[in-house]
């Protein structure tokens, strides 16, 4: 590794100028790993569910204020936009959509789909729950 | 890691990549129901006491989705860290390090969460 590290690099992210599939690529990984940052905090949730009103009570505390309220609107962004993106990769799979402008225009597509319906859930949180 | 050794020498690819593409996409495809079905449920149950949560947790149909939904998700976590990992890891020993970390903790995490809800299913 290190006798290879001298050797010229291509360009890479320090280079490219960003542009927005590029963001969304990456973000959608960014995204992957926060929810299995949540997945650990689903796991926890169902097995203090299990252990009793006390273990409950903690993960409750955690996450009912204003701080455990944010990150909780986070993971709802998170998963919005994994699966709103994630279907979009479907489509691309299928050999559809991958021409650089119809690229560009469902990235503010995905984005404001994802955005639109983080805030519905929590529009609907706020005022029902 | 399945591999013959000549595959993972640099003699050609391991043959599983298919393997993992598809099945990345069919968890993907689990997780566009059971995540929806899980954000509708988390709304539906904001607020709502311990007993209410245990309760609608009894139900058949939503041990069922929640099982489904751990498995489809830890299962495509799994796969999404293990492609993170091979960009990104470059050290042969760390690498297969992580991969197994994965594997084990993907493994033993959505375990105990099945257990957990069947405990609440069973027990309700």
């Amino acid at each position: 590794m290190a006798r290879q590290a001298a050797r010229p690099l291509s360009p890479h992210l320090q280079i490219y100028r960003w542009y927005l599939t590029m963001a969304t690529s990456i973000a959608h990984r960014i995204t992957g790993v926060a929810l299995v940052l949540g997945l650990l905090l689903l796991t926890w949730w169902l097995t203090a569910l299990a252990r009793g009103p006390d273990s409950f009570a903690v993960v409750r505390a955690m996450t009912d204020n204003i701080l455990g309220g944010l990150v909780l609107f986070g993971f709802t962004f998170a998963i919005f936009f994994h699966l709103v993106n994630g279907i979009r990769h479907l489509v691309w799979d299928a050999g559809v959509g991958l021409d650089k402008e119809t690229a560009e225009q469902s990235s503010y597509l995905v984005i404001g789909v994802a955005g639109g319906l983080t805030i519905l859930t929590w529009l609907v949180v706020l005022i029902f729950g | 890691m399945r591999s013959t050794r000549a595959a993972v020498r640099g003699l050609g690819s391991a043959r599983h990549g298919t393997g993992h593409w598809i099945l990345q996409r069919l968890t993907a495809i689990a997780g566009v129901f059971t995540v929806l079905w899980f954000v509708a449920a988390m709304v539906s149950l904001s607020g709502a006491p311990y007993a209410e949560i245990r309760a609608w947790l009894g139900s058949n149909f939503n041990a069922t989705m929640m099982i489904l939904l751990v498995i489809s998700a830890y299962w495509h976590g799994a796969l999404g860290l293990q492609t993170i990992i091979e960009d990104y890891v470059h050290g042969p020993a760390l690498k297969l390090g992580s991969l197994v970390a994965v594997k084990l903790l993907a493994f033993a995490l959505a375990t105990s969460s099945i257990v957990a809800i069947l405990k609440v299913a069973i027990g309700s």
